[in-house]
């Protein structure tokens, strides 16, 4: 399942870049429309979630939900199952309640025109979470609010990078892939290469695709560490990959985040706890907990004031002196 | 497909009965991959001691083969039966996810007791789905592979369920025991392993039960007729491959110490039956060969672990198990061999202008 989000994923981040360069008269022409419906009192969204098929989304709801509350938005939340036309249908029922504003991570990419086109229609503004939607008509949706691969690929090289500025060559990473072909394990392989590029003393001597999972992470980093003699450094596309590495480097009696450096990304709570032990030394976040965010742009939107059409989602560096005090305010 | 070839070469000498031994070219495969290994990675067939425990390219293959020998040691009953379990998978997930469930929510996590009742409850869930397997097929007539895909796709589900949709972390030294820990040297899920193998073979080929199952799938009417009840074996069979799958469940999600009903097991049906046919079992039922299953095995995880080792890219990777695994298969053919063979016998002597038309005289009559 996660991979298939992650295919689409991928799809989408694709088709929404290619959307915001040619978009720049979209928001224009939709605050009049959005202003319309709005008459005071609190306000009403409509989140239609994909479902509940991972630990991260089970987080990102539950961050949606909370921060609604928090920002004093009566949410009205339907959960898709994976399937769009369930999608759909929500969306419809949100029209005909008439919510101030409607937010959805679209299951599949396309096939949104109809729906988004009535909601236009209805004056009701449209907020994209996590994932984008393939359009020709960019004034369809206010906004899309998502993680950025490629950037969290480059914070993982950065401070690689910056941990052996002072240290010389060479340095010898095993890279642990996702799911090939996947946005993210795309994504975060090019960001982190085009991070260390610049200098010649950092070499990835193997990468293989460890498929996002713990049971893969540890069966490639095993036969990583037979067949490379010399490895520094791991970079993990994922925590739970970066976990199962690490039963393999520590079978294997060396040391974890010690004699052999972990860069892991995601954030969860697994991965901050490994942090603790000294195991992990840096977790690039990739961030589900975009509730807040989602709740500010929300009232922007309403309020009829012009937000950025694309949104990055607020993703920390987590170094290992910070794991320890980042642990009890990590949720999943 | 003609058995002919073979058994006529098994009537000669010691040699020629060598060479007609059924469990020759898959052993000749995996022997070639592990040789392919040692020439790219002179340190492969090392094994050294370290903690107390072997250590190595070697005993990786073996640790990380268990399972998908468990799951195809079943899957062979299974097969022989003429029938097709698909359900293996769902089984994997669901058994770790039970266990796993199970012991992180226990009051004394790594004591020995929770792991025995956490692997009693695995086993006991597995029996049932099994019995719900084998009553599909034996009792209500549904094709095998129907009855097993009804679990397949619903047993992911449940697993996900148990786990609530998250990864289930668990810390218990006695359950890492099963798939992560080490006994006499070797790790202990290859033990396990053996030992569930060779009380198999014990079982099947000492009792008559071997030869039932064979005759149940050989010829069903014939079996029937000479008064074998098909409905109790097919039943077993079905039983026992869910418990095997149970315990590689059990074995995949202690290794990691962890229960993902996502993707644990997933897909490991088909390694299981492509192992089963690389082994030498027909689909169409009939005789079956567990030392063969074990060889297939051994020869899809060594494939893997090649992968690993000559750092075949992840874009090509599929690729490139494709390729082996139509070599291996061809290899093992008899009509592919026997087609090959003639082909240079004939070859050889005869000038070049009718080599080509000669296997063709040679083809119609044999």
């Amino acid at each position: 399942m996660a991979r298939r989000a992650a295919l689409v994923l991928t799809a989408a981040l694709l088709a929404s870049s290619a959307l915001t360069a040619c978009s720049t008269e979209g928001p224009g022409s939709g605050p009049a429309a959005a202003t319309k419906a709005r008459s005071g009192g609190p306000i009403t969204m409509g989140f239609a979630q994909v479902g509940a098929e991972s630990g991260w989304r089970t987080a990102n709801t539950k961050s949606v939900q909370e921060a609604a509350k928090k920002a004093g938005i009566t949410l009205k939340f339907s959960d898709a199952q994976q399937k769009q036309e369930n999608q759909i249908k929500a969306i419809r029922t949100f029209i005909q309640q008439k919510v101030d504003v409607i937010a959805f991570s679209p299951v599949v990419e396309s096939g949104w025109d109809t729906v988004l086109k009535e909601a236009k229609d209805a004056g009701i503004p449209v907020i994209l979470t996590d994932r984008a939607v393939d359009t020709q008509d960019a004034s369809l949706y206010k906004t899309f609010l998502g993680s950025d691969f490629v950037k969290e690929g480059k914070s993982a090289g950065e401070w690689l990078t910056g941990a052996y500025a002072n240290q010389p060559g060479p340095v010898n990473i095993v890279e642990l892939q996702g799911t090939t072909g996947s946005a993210p394990a795309n994504d975060r392989k090019a960001g982190f290469a085009d991070a260390i590029r610049s200098d010649g003393k950092f070499k990835i001597v193997a990468s293989q695709t460890g498929d996002f999972t713990r049971a893969k992470g540890k069966e490639v980093m095993q036969a990583f560490l037979k067949s490379q003699k010399d490895i520094d450094v791991l970079y993990a596309h994922n925590d739970d990959m970066a976990l199962g590495a690490i039963q393999a480097i520590e079978e294997s009696g060396k040391k974890p985040g010690t004699d052999i450096k972990v860069i892991s990304v995601d954030g969860i709570k697994d991965a901050f706890v490994a942090m603790t032990q000294g195991k992990i030394n840096v977790v690039v976040e990739c961030n589900p907990m975009l509730g807040g965010q989602l709740m500010e742009l929300a009232k922007k939107v309403v309020a009829g004031e012009t937000v950025p059409k694309r949104v990055e989602t607020e993703e920390g560096v987590f170094p290992q002196d910070k794991a320890a005090a980042a642990l009890p305010s990590r949720t999943y | 497909m003609t058995p002919h070839p073979a058994t006529d070469r098994a009537s000669g000498g010691a040699g020629r009965r060598l060479a007609g031994h059924r469990l020759l070219w898959p052993a000749l495969a995996l022997l070639a991959l592990l040789l392919g290994n040692l020439a790219f990675h002179h340190d492969f067939f090392a094994v050294r001691v370290r903690d107390g425990h072997l250590y190595g390219s070697l005993i990786d293959i073996l640790q990380f083969g268990a399972p998908l020998i468990l799951v195809a040691l079943g899957m062979t009953l299974v097969i022989a039966t003429r029938g097709i379990d698909l359900s293996v998978g769902s089984t994997v997930a669901i058994a770790g996810a039970l266990a796993c469930g199970h012991i992180s929510t226990a009051a004394r996590p790594g004591s020995v007791a929770t792991m025995v009742t956490a692997v009693a409850l695995a086993l006991g869930v597995a029996l049932v789905l099994g019995l719900a397997n084998g009553l599909l097929v034996a009792g209500l007539g549904v094709q095998p592979i129907v009855a097993t895909l009804i679990l397949m796709v619903a047993g992911r589900g449940v697993a996900q369920l148990i786990g609530d949709g998250q990864i289930i972390t668990v810390t218990s030294a006695p359950y890492k025991m099963i798939g992560g820990g080490y006994w006499l040297f070797f790790p202990f899920a290859v033990l396990l392993a053996a030992a569930l193998v060779a009380l198999t073979a014990f079982v099947t080929r000492r009792s008559a039960l071997g030869m039932l199952i064979e005759s149940v799938g050989g010829n069903p009417a014939a079996s029937h007729l000479v008064g074998i009840r098909a409905g109790g074996l097919l039943a077993l069979v079905y039983v026992f491959s869910a418990l095997c799958a149970a315990v590689a469940g059990l074995m995949i999600s202690s290794n990691v110490s962890s229960a993902d009903g996502n993707n644990a097991g997933l897909w490991i049906e088909l390694d299981a039956i492509l192992a089963v046919v690389i082994g030498g079992t027909a689909l169409t039922g009939g005789r079956f060969s567990l030392g063969g299953t074990v060889l297939g095995a051994l020869t899809i995880q060594t494939l893997s672990t090649t992968v690993y080792t000559l750092g075949v890219p992840p874009e090509t990777t599929l690729v490139f198990k494709a390729f082996v695994v139509i070599v291996v298969c061809l290899v093992q053919s008899p009509a592919f061999r026997a087609k090959a063979l003639r082909r240079r016998r004939t070859n050889a002597p005869r000038p070049h202008k009718t080599a080509g038309a000669a296997p063709q005289h040679q083809e119609a009559g044999a």
